[in-house]
């Protein structure tokens, strides 16, 4: 409904400032909360600015159908999907070819961190819901899905943490928000194990120069620190939390 | 054919509880027969819905959210507004629910709500007419269960009214009546019109017991459910049986009064927490 003029789109005004408010280094305001839920067995909401992506796991668990079963490691699945709220103009419920293809580079991003070979003949099932998408939702969805990984106390050589960084003009900017995104020249998302230095998921749409994409790239992974430090910290919170619980004597065996 | 729901298989010993612990009066939660779970509803939690409410039933979590678009009204209905209800059970919720084709349980899930609103006419689609058989607004109203601790019904039901309460509509002008040209001012917004507020109260049978909004641990074992609806002048709306097996009579009526018995109880509370909770993006905090 809403059209945006782009000739008058200004995304970096004289002042070095961005539409939100932002410096070109800066990162929207990150919320990050582990374990909301409590019929999955991991979750964790995390919020990018308006970006709002809720991420559950379950598993390891016995692989249906049996012949798809790995016999030495686990399989990992992934799905991500946006709720037909999240965007301005309502999506049908139906997965895109969009979603299709998050699904799978999210979950190639989170392989690399997971001990698979610990439960074979298994699978370990990543759900990604994203409840507002305001750029950044791939970003944010495998934040979200390597801390509900974590809640659900899957073994992991460390937690995977992404953001992108990008081009508006002959600037660099980090974690784009969804105008940034749309009517930027360059979206280079990127995801990482920081505990390993791998680089998990890399994608970009739009030019940019071979030295400006080295800087767009260490301007990322410069974010992808900050907000694995609160991925952190989030996680600490939520096992002192269970820590007391369980000292209070409230903590009783779960269902299932 | 589409998929069914999957229940978790509860041991012989967590049923022999359950049944010994009914025989007393009590459930397994602690509650009586006829409690509800304490509700909590967090408003306008998503900005880039036109309405949106977050509510919990206990620890059942239900998102629903509403979208608003021009549409062509039905030919037969020039003088109506539209609205649509679906239901999207993905395995965020629950371990028994499954990507792929919606399961017969999302589509009974979503008719049993959206026929408490039309039958309610809660929302006055008349007022949603911008030209008479040309062009209305539709309301999108989409059901996303988070969390399933039973009883998905009536925790949708209430996010749906919640999330319909806060719906805004924006401001749609005439700017050429002959070809049926609008134009959307986005910032100028009126509440959707409504005029009433259906509530709805499932009930499990397990063995010969009756129990109100039951828990995921009670829909393992129940034999059936029946959801009432009742609207504001205390009549019945909405009704709808489902699973296995029967009910008598003397059960029907039973469920009946105790939802009429409730319903205001249970308005009071939705109004009273739409007018308090904390609203919009921050509420977030408070999940």
């Amino acid at each position: 409904m809403k059209e945006i003029d782009e000739s008058k789109l200004i995304l970096i005004d004289s002042n070095g400032i961005r539409t939100d408010g932002r410096r070109w280094n800066e990162l929207r305001p990150l919320r990050i909360r582990v374990g909301i839920l409590d019929r999955a067995e991991g979750s964790a909401l995390v919020e990018m600015g308006k970006t709002k992506a809720l991420a559950t796991v379950y598993g390891p668990k016995e692989m249906f159908p049996k012949h798809m079963a790995n016999p030495d490691r686990a399989i990992l699945r992934a799905a991500y999907r946006m709720a037909t709220f999240s965007v301005e103009e309502r999506k049908k419920p139906q997965p895109s070819r969009r979603e299709l293809e998050l699904s799978k580079v999210i979950k190639e991003a989170l392989e690399p961190a997971i001990m698979l070979h610990y439960y074979p003949r298994t699978v370990i099932e990543v759900y990604i819901l994203i409840l507002q998408a305001d750029g950044g939702t791939r970003t944010a969805a495998i934040n979200a899905a390597s801390l509900a990984l974590a809640d659900a106390g899957i073994p992991m050589k460390g937690l995977v943490t992404a953001v992108a960084a990008g081009r508006v003009g002959d600037q660099v900017v980090l974690d784009l928000n969804d105008v940034e995104d749309k009517y930027g020249d360059a979206d280079l998302p990127v995801a990482m194990i920081p505990a390993t230095g791998e680089i998990t998921l890399l994608q970009m749409d739009g030019t940019m120069s071979s030295d400006m994409f080295e800087r767009a790239l260490k301007l990322a992974i410069e974010g992808i620190n900050i907000i694995y430090e609160r991925q952190r910290d989030a996680l600490k919170r939520r096992f002192l939390e269970l820590k007391e619980k369980i000292l209070g004597g409230e903590f009783y065996a779960s269902r299932d | 054919m589409l998929p069914e729901i999957k229940r978790s298989i509860l041991s012989s010993l967590e049923k022999s509880t359950m049944y010994s612990l009914l025989k007393d009066g009590k459930r397994i939660d602690g509650r009586n027969f006829y409690d509800i779970r304490s509700i909590k509803i967090l408003p306008s939690i998503i900005e880039k819905a036109e309405g949106s409410a977050l509510v919990y039933l206990g620890n059942t979590k239900v998102l629903a959210g509403v979208k608003v678009s021009l549409a062509r009204p039905f030919e037969d209905m020039p003088n109506q507004g539209l609205f649509v209800t679906g239901a999207e059970l993905t395995p965020v919720a629950s371990p028994a629910f499954e990507l792929g084709p919606p399961s017969y349980f999302s589509i009974e899930l979503a008719r049993v709500v959206d026929r408490a609103i039309r039958s309610s006419e809660m929302i006055d689609l008349e007022k949603l007419v911008i030209i008479p058989g040309e062009i209305v607004w539709m309301i999108n109203i989409d059901i996303y269960p988070l969390d399933d601790d039973g009883n998905l019904i009536d925790a949708s039901m209430l996010a749906v009214i919640a999330a319909l309460m806060t719906t805004e509509i924006p401001k749609a002008e005439i700017t050429d009546l002959e070809k049926g040209k609008v134009n959307v001012i986005k910032d100028e917004k009126r509440p959707l019109p409504l005029v009433d507020l259906p509530i709805s109260f499932t009930f499990a049978k397990i063995g010969d017991y009756i129990l109100l909004d039951p828990s995921s641990t009670e829909e393992n074992i129940m034999q059936n459910r029946l959801t009432i609806a009742i609207n504001n002048k205390g009549e019945i709306c909405s009704i709808q049986k489902g699973e296995g097996g029967g009910f008598k009579f003397n059960e029907v009526i039973i469920a009946k009064n105790i939802a009429i018995e409730k319903v205001n109880e249970v308005r009071k509370l939705v109004v009273n927490q739409l007018a308090k909770n904390p609203r919009g993006p921050n509420a977030w905090e408070y999940i």
